[in-house]
């Protein structure tokens, strides 16, 4: 599945793409400065120079811990943030010179689908408008065929289509994910975009969720960007892992290969983290310290303090992306020349 | 095999609410060892943290525990009064729950509160107490304890409140900890370490431990015994490995199944359809009967009764999972 990747056509690609954010100074500060402190905006790096292709049809997965910049980074692919740096291009071309009919197309092919379904649907309108409401607008089915469509919509994510009058408090957590996939599916995307759309789920609801994705990508030729930070859920569902740690992609390549052999320091931390079914009254071994704040990243390799392979260099110096294989990239300098203070 | 520390016998907690009887636990039994983990898992409303609340004496109106009994190290706990249950708790039973700020006071130091639990089950001098403290925080791998002593919950992290949270819980070296979700809102790499550290401190300390959880895969790598529930009722328990390789109850099978990572990538999962029933409308036979693939007519009838095996093992299904099925 994975290997015809290549043949694919590219749905998406992003280049350079960085997302600040910035925390001016308050009036309190402002003052403070006049009186001679010197209180400086404090600008948070969410997502630094990704790079990241998505096919048609194909999953790609964002992977790291809370604070990495996952979900910055899958808004921006889902045109909900504007990037500070860097291009979006969406069947080769850049959103940011589109004229409005190609936006618009992007737009509407983009779709997120986002983890609390409570705080996504309008608790004051019924399933059925949530879900018709965007198509209608959008021009897709007149007011006469939106219950026809909308009942085909429920139908697909396996809801009763008579359903459609009760309002989102009236579902259950596995349901109102369905609705929030019945509402993205609405106006025909070919990607949609998922934010830890199955974190808060029972494991049974979670794995019937799963399935449905699988079965919508083979039904409807669906490309996904699927955020996550469930490496069980990623390596069953995604053809390739981007791995973020504090903004940077630090790892990237198809599934299989990044499990069977991690390259970077980090990756092999998280895999050898992850619980297991069949690794019984392990010794769970740690990697020290915690994630630094994004607010003040440590220079040179982010990882660095935390890594136990970490050398001079790693302090100082950012990693280059290394091509290890076709498809295959690293940040690290353990692959591109050693950790040992640069010359 | 050695006296439990906890047996639980036959709970019943039940509340009475407008729209009728919510049976949340109904006809428990287990039983902790000494310095032995037990891994009580299940869905959302199971019933798994109304009986980590039952034995702690949580209950609150309109919720009752309506039978059975609650022994530790053979003290009935069951019909105490509250300032009898107080006496307990925090010295020879305590508990770590999913959110630490549900354990930490947010407007007041740590120092304060961890010296307060100390001071609450023995006579000590402040002195004495603070030093206490700063042991426990050290115990549980906060950097530099002395200078944490002084901070606010707040400037902690997730992951550091929910070491506060456990150091608290081991400050009277209690026999019995339940811990209800403790790891669940933390990142993979600090749930290690927390669980790393829970392992350490119970195997040095003979604490048991009663790990609540959702997570099948966390109780494959922590726990000796693990217990599934379902609608308020232990389905299935016994050892780890008998139960994870060897399922008999349908539910655990489908759970087991339902575990991504663990089946062939990019392959359907093994779902269970539905969803859990609501516990005040339950069916009158086997609560799993409607969702489960190899209900036969009998299982409407009634509750199914609880099949005993060897090494604690036991169930309640009359038509379980066959071996080759299992595997």
């Amino acid at each position: 599945m994975a290997a015809q990747t290549t043949q694919r056509q590219e749905l998406l690609r992003i280049e350079g793409i960085s997302k600040r954010f910035v925390k001016p100074v308050d009036l309190a500060g402002r003052i403070a400065n006049m009186m001679g402190a010197s209180n400086r905006e404090s600008v948070v790096h969410a997502v630094d120079g990704v790079d990241l292709t998505v096919a048609e049809g194909e999953v790609v997965a964002l992977v790291g811990e809370s604070g990495c910049g996952k979900s910055t980074l899958g808004r921006v692919i889902a045109g909900i943030h504007e990037p500070t740096d860097g291009h979006v291009f969406w069947r080769g071309q850049d959103i940011a010179t589109m004229e409005s009919a190609a936006r618009q197309a992007f737009t509407l092919g983009a779709q997120m689908i986002f983890q609390d379904p409570m705080s996504s649907l309008n608790p004051r309108i019924r399933a059925g408008e949530i879900v018709g409401e965007a198509p209608r607008v959008h021009g897709l089915v007149d007011a006469a065929g939106q219950a026809e469509y909308v009942a085909t919509l429920f139908r697909q994510v396996g809801l009763d289509p008579e359903y459609r009058r009760r309002f989102p408090h009236q579902f259950s957590g596995g349901q109102r994910a369905r609705i929030g996939i019945a509402r993205a599916l609405a106006v025909k995307p070919k990607l949609l975009v998922c934010d830890e759309s199955v974190a808060a789920l029972d494991v049974s609801i979670q794995a019937q969720v799963l399935n449905l994705f699988m079965d919508l990508r083979e039904a409807l030729g669906l490309a996904y960007v699927f955020i996550s930070h469930d490496l069980g859920v990623v390596r069953h569902i995604s053809d390739r892992i981007f791995i973020m740690y504090l903004g940077r992609v630090i790892e990237s390549g198809r599934t299989d290969e990044i499990f069977r052999e991690p390259a970077h320091p980090y990756t092999r931390a998280l895999l050898d983290n992850v619980p297991r079914l069949d690794a019984r009254k392990r010794s769970f071994s740690t990697v020290k310290g915690e994630i630094p704040s994004p607010l003040h990243p440590p220079p040179g390799c982010h990882f660095h303090p935390r890594c136990p392979l970490a050398g001079p260099r790693c302090a100082v110096e950012v990693p280059r992306r290394t091509i290890l294989s076709e498809g295959r990239i690293v940040a690290c300098h353990l692959a591109d020349g050693g950790v040992a203070a640069a010359a | 095999m050695a006296e439990p520390v906890l047996a639980v016998d036959n709970l019943a907690t039940h509340f009475f609410t407008r729209d009728g009887v919510v049976k949340s636990v109904d006809g428990v039994s287990f039983t902790v060892a000494p310095g032995e983990v037990l891994g009580l898992v299940g869905e959302s409303g199971s019933g798994k943290s109304v009986t980590g609340f039952s034995i702690m004496g949580l209950i609150d109106p309109p919720g009752r525990i309506v039978s059975g009994s609650i022994r530790l190290k053979g003290e009935e706990l069951v019909g105490r009064t509250e300032a009898e249950m107080r006496a307990v708790r925090g010295r020879s039973l305590a508990m770590i729950f999913q959110d630490p700020m549900m354990t930490l006071n947010p407007v007041l130091r740590i120092d304060t509160q961890m010296m307060e639990a100390v001071q609450a089950h023995e006579k000590v001098s402040d002195k004495a107490a603070r030093d206490r403290a700063v042991q426990a925080l050290a115990q549980v791998g906060i950097p530099s304890p002395e200078e944490r002593l002084s901070a606010y919950p707040h400037q902690f992290s997730g992951g550091m409140r929910q070491r506060v949270a456990i150091a608290i819980a081991l400050i009277h070296r209690p026999a019995l900890i339940i811990a209800d979700e403790p790891t669940t809102a933390l990142d993979v790499t600090i749930q290690s370490q927390i669980l790393a550290e829970v392992q350490k401190l119970c195997a040095e300390s003979g604490t048991a431990l009663v790990w609540i959880t959702h997570d099948l895969a966390v109780v494959a790598g922590l726990a000796d015994r693990v217990a599934v529930m379902y609608a308020g009722r232990i389905v299935e328990q016994g050892l780890v490995d008998h139960v994870l390789d060897r399922p008999l109850h349908p539910y655990t099978h489908g759970l087991i199944g339902s575990v991504p990572g663990e089946a062939m990538p990019g392959k359907r999962l093994m779902q269970i359809p539905g969803s859990t029933p609501s516990l005040g409308r339950l069916p009158p036979g086997c609560a799993f009967e409607p969702r489960c693939s190899r209900a036969v007519e009998t299982c409407r009838a009634g509750a199914p009764p609880l099949a005993q095996g060897s090494q604690g093992r036991a169930y309640r299904c009359i038509n379980p999972v066959p071996a080759e099925e299992a595997a």
